[in-house]
């Protein structure tokens, strides 16, 4: 066990945990930020990501040691009110099915348009491919991710 | 407007015991980590007047509806209630949405499977704001003295046109609850709908892109404990002996132990499952300690032995053998081979279908497969279990809450009444929560642990813990006359361990000589419900073979098919045709028209499909090219008849989905077997459809008409496997007969 300090939503957070905890039971079980989704535990559905200094990781294969004091965002801090442009378009457009892969979809959209504010159709693509439903609502997320960078960009 | 009893099936669907008969004290939400947002603590109500077990107005006017069935994304928790509102003629701004716990005393049917949930609850949802309407009219007449005929509604508003009064439900709720239910109510007449037929936006959409507490899998308490599993590697295996000696004294770990789900004896019931009753189980402080204590877990096996034990399917009774052994998908393949080339069971027979194939003209003749598959809902199994010997609290998703009850409380020797289930939102069902053993588990090692605990199971569990859509295989035979007639048709279908066969459907009833004969081969591998069961296969085979048999015949496949429903309309082939063929022709008819098709454009290739399953109808047409020699989805177009639509947009999204979904498992959805253990665990190896190779386009088209609601979580899903393989021959010259269409091995063509 060793003590980790965190910057997560722009909050401190302390932890006593296993170095090699993965981020995502770190955030669910101590933290109880339960946003943050398992799905396989091997980073290929996605459904864990998080931002990491901005960028989307999967939160089931980061370590909390390999953190340090980046800037951790989850689904709960990425905005105030539910209010950033991507959470805005995904209940306009009402992507959701089952809804449980939803939160990191919409965190790996996030980081898609901070990165690149006007994806091609291909780009959104190749960045949601890492990112898997079950529900199969991959028509309505790509339409929101289209949405919110319309927004942006208005 | 008609007038319908109060009274469905074998009870009352509204309990008078249920009245509160005055002021409720507020019981928000039974999910406390839910947190309700201030707008929702500024404006609620101080009182709450509960009407019937459906619903309870707030002195404000705000209306609470409990939606009654679980809700795993077919968002029927936004659909249930719009049918309570639109009877209760209610502003659904003014509407909170509360999910019903289980109670078998207020609510029927409180299950999602089989598209039922809509279906089935369509006429006591409707009764349940219409006689809370009534009760409220007749507090209305009695306050102001007039006959209750003349009080009419308006979006939460009770009128008396000739004197002007006028009173919001709100001011009325406290009388309305004094008043006796009604034995009988009237109904809006379907073209006064104001709700139900236009969109309204899923209610839990904030809570979930904000990723609020709503699944199983966030359920906390405190002191809660984390439970996992280890069960056998293999199928035809069980549980000898648990080595814990690293596993146990691990950091976190409370506890190692083994729990039976069902004991010796007891009769399973449909929805019991019979993968391996017996696993170790894990216990400690957090999810991850208890993850590498399970790695560290070492467990011995042993061969089961053959058993055949006496089931009962909904007071059915049937035997099911579970052989010993440990198997594989070759031999699997070679056994079902072997079972079609002999005589099956007779299920149907219409005319000479011998002396038919004898004077045909030209025979097609062609065999279909398809491998088992894993559901894989993105939330893996899990469920929370806080038990005594005095009672059981347990949270999570599942599917058939009240089958599970029962079962549960056999297993605990605690009557129903001691067990409190409480339905979080399901990530994911598709059948796979239909079968609650973990739920079992959860409550077992509670009990032995006298402490609440979230049991857990890892995505390698899921996948590999049976529960599979069960492997199949059709062969097929047409005979046409010189003319091209479909004057022969002989469907020979079978599986592992059950069959797909439904012989009183299409083209059952357009055929003249018609024959229909099934097998099934036992096996040790579990299977059950998934999305669609059976008709999820027949659809493929049945609609890849018309179309082989539309090409022999020399006809357009559409005009083919259209050929044969005018037949089974006009003049039915034998009795007990289990569908419409005119309604299956219209779904037919509408998307030929919003597909255009007949048009085409180059490096378009196109695949017509039909299917009629769970009491609704589906047509589509995909069109597929072909791109570095793998094929992409440019667009389906789908027609569909599932009565009246209760939510259109969100009825578009289900359909959507359920064809993503069928593309997937076309193309790349197989679960395979090596002396007994499954070759996949997690999605590095399990092929799941990604967003760019699902469709670019999908364009839904419902049929308008007054017929009540049918299933829409289910008919969309199997034809469109066929419309894969239809385009599929399109594009490449080769009919795709074996799913998955496209193998790790081998590109597509």
């Amino acid at each position: 066990m060793a003590v980790f300090n965190l910057n997560i939503n722009g909050k401190k957070q302390t932890v006593d945990v296993d170095p090699n905890t993965p981020m995502l039971w770190v955030l669910r079980d101590h933290l109880k930020l339960v946003g943050t989704k398992y799905g396989c535990g091997i980073a290929q559905c996605g459904s864990c990501t998080i931002h990491l200094s901005g960028i989307a990781v999967r939160a089931c294969v980061l370590t909390v040691s390999a953190v340090g004091n980046q800037e951790v965002t989850t689904i709960e801090g990425l905005s105030e009110n539910a209010d950033h442009p991507v959470q805005k378009a995904w209940l306009e457009v009402d992507v959701p099915q089952c809804g449980y892969c939803q939160t990191g979809q919409i965190m790996t959209a996030a980081a898609l348009l901070e990165q690149n504010p006007n994806p091609s159709d291909s780009e959104i693509e190749m960045a949601m491919n890492g990112n898997i439903c079950r529900c199969g609502t991959y028509t309505r997320i790509k339409k929101a991710v289209q949405l919110a960078a319309e927004s942006n960009n208005s | 407007m008609s007038l319908a009893k109060t009274k469905i099936g074998r009870r009352s669907f509204i309990k008078t015991t249920s009245l509160a008969g005055g002021g409720m004290l507020l019981s928000f939400n039974w999910l406390i980590s839910c947190k309700l947002t201030p707008e929702e603590i500024s404006t609620l109500p101080k009182e709450w007047f509960k009407l019937n077990g459906f619903l309870k107005i707030g002195d404000n006017g705000l209306v609470t509806i409990m939606s009654p069935n679980p809700e795993g994304g077919q968002n029927v928790k936004t659909s249930m209630p719009m049918i309570v509102a639109d009877e209760l003629d209610i502003d659904w701004n003014d509407v909170i949405v509360e999910q019903a716990p289980l109670n078998t005393d207020l609510y029927s049917f409180q299950f999602i499977g089989g598209s039922q949930a809509i279906r089935r609850g369509w006429p006591g949802l409707r009764m349940a704001g219409a006689t809370a309407r009534q009760m409220l009219r007749k507090a209305a007449a009695q306050a102001w003295q007039v006959p209750v005929e003349e009080i009419t509604t308006n979006a939460g508003k009770l009128l008396h046109e000739s004197s002007g009064k006028s009173v919001g439900y709100g001011e009325m709720a406290s009388a309305a609850a004094q008043i006796e239910v009604p034995e009988e109510v009237e109904l809006k007449d379907v073209n006064n709908f104001k709700i139900i037929g236009t969109s309204r936006k899923n209610v839990d959409g904030p809570k979930i892109v904000t990723g609020q507490p709503l699944f199983g899998m966030d359920t906390h308490r405190e002191g809660m404990l984390i439970a996992m599993i280890v069960h056998p590697p293999a199928f035809g295996l069980k549980l000898k002996s648990v080595d814990d000696s690293v596993a146990r004294n691990m950091p976190g770990i409370k506890d190692v132990f083994t729990v039976k789900v069902f004991n010796d004896g007891y009769e399973k019931t449909f929805f019991d499952t019979r993968t391996f009753n017996e696993v170790a189980v894990i216990v400690g402080n957090s999810t991850w300690e208890v993850m590498n204590a399970k790695k560290a877990l070492k467990i011995e096996c042993e061969p089961i032995e053959s058993s055949t034990e006496s089931r009962d399917r909904f007071g059915r009774k049937y035997k099911e053998t579970t052989p010993a052994g440990l198997e594989s998908t070759n031999d699997h393949y070679a056994q079902m081979e072997a079972m079609a080339a002999k005589p099956g069971e007779l299920r149907r027979k219409d005319g000479d279908p011998d002396a038919a194939f004898k004077r045909a003209a030209k025979i097609v003749e062609s065999t279909f497969t398809a491998p088992f598959l894993a559901h894989n809902c993105m939330e893996p199994m899990n469920f929370f279990a806080d038990v005594n010997d005095t009672k059981a609290e347990l949270i999570g998703p599942l599917q058939k809450p009240e089958l599970t009850e029962q079962a549960l409380s056999s297993r605990l020797g605690m009557p129903v009444e001691n067990i409190d289930i409480k339905m979080t939102r399901l990530g994911g069902g598709y059948g796979r929560r239909s079968y609650a053993h973990w739920l079992i588990e959860a409550a077992l090692i509670s009990k032995k642990m006298n402490a609440p605990v979230k049991l857990i199971y890892t995505r390698e569990d899921d996948m590999t813990d049976g529960i599979y859509r069960p492997a199949y295989h059709a062969k097929f035979r047409a005979g046409l006359d010189s003319e091209n007639n479909l004057i022969a048709f002989h469907v020979k279908a079978g599986g592992i361990p059950e069959s797909p066969l439904a012989a009183n459907r299409f083209p059952a009833g357009a055929v003249e000589n018609y024959l229909a004969e099934d097998w099934t081969i036992d096996s040790n591998l579990t299977v059950g419900s998934f999305r669609a069961p059976r008709s999820n296969f027949m659809a493929s085979a049945e609609q890849s073979f018309l179309d082989e048999v539309a090409e022999a015949a020399g006809k357009d496949p559409i005009d083919f098919r259209l050929e044969l429903l005018d037949r089974a309309n006009k003049n039915p082939v034998g009795e007990n045709n289990d569908y419409e063929a005119e309604r299956y022709a219209e779904v037919i008819k509408l998307v030929k028209e919003k597909s255009n098709w007949g048009k085409s454009d180059p490096g378009i290739h196109r695949g017509v499909s039909a299917y009629f399953c769970h009491n609704s109808y589906a047509a589509q047409v995909l069109d597929i090219v072909i791109e570095n020699g793998m094929p992409l989805v440019q667009k389906v177009t789908c027609a569909i008849d599932c009565g009246i639509v209760v939510n259109p947009d969100s009825a578009v999204n289900m359909v959507e989905g359920g064809i993503v979904d069928g593309i997937g498992n076309a193309l790349y959805g197989e679960l395979t077997f090596n002396e007994g253990i499954p070759q996949k665990n997690n999605f590095d190896r399990y092929r799941m459809i990604r967003m760019s190779e699902s469709p670019k386009e999908i364009d839904v088209h419902f049929i308008k008409n007054e017929i009540d609601p049918t299933g829409l979580g289910e008919p969309m899903f199997p034809p469109i496997f066929a419309a894969v393989a239809n385009a599929l021959f399109k594009a490449t010259g080769k009919r795709h007969y074996n799913q998955p269409f496209i193998t790790e091995k081998a590109l597509v063509g």
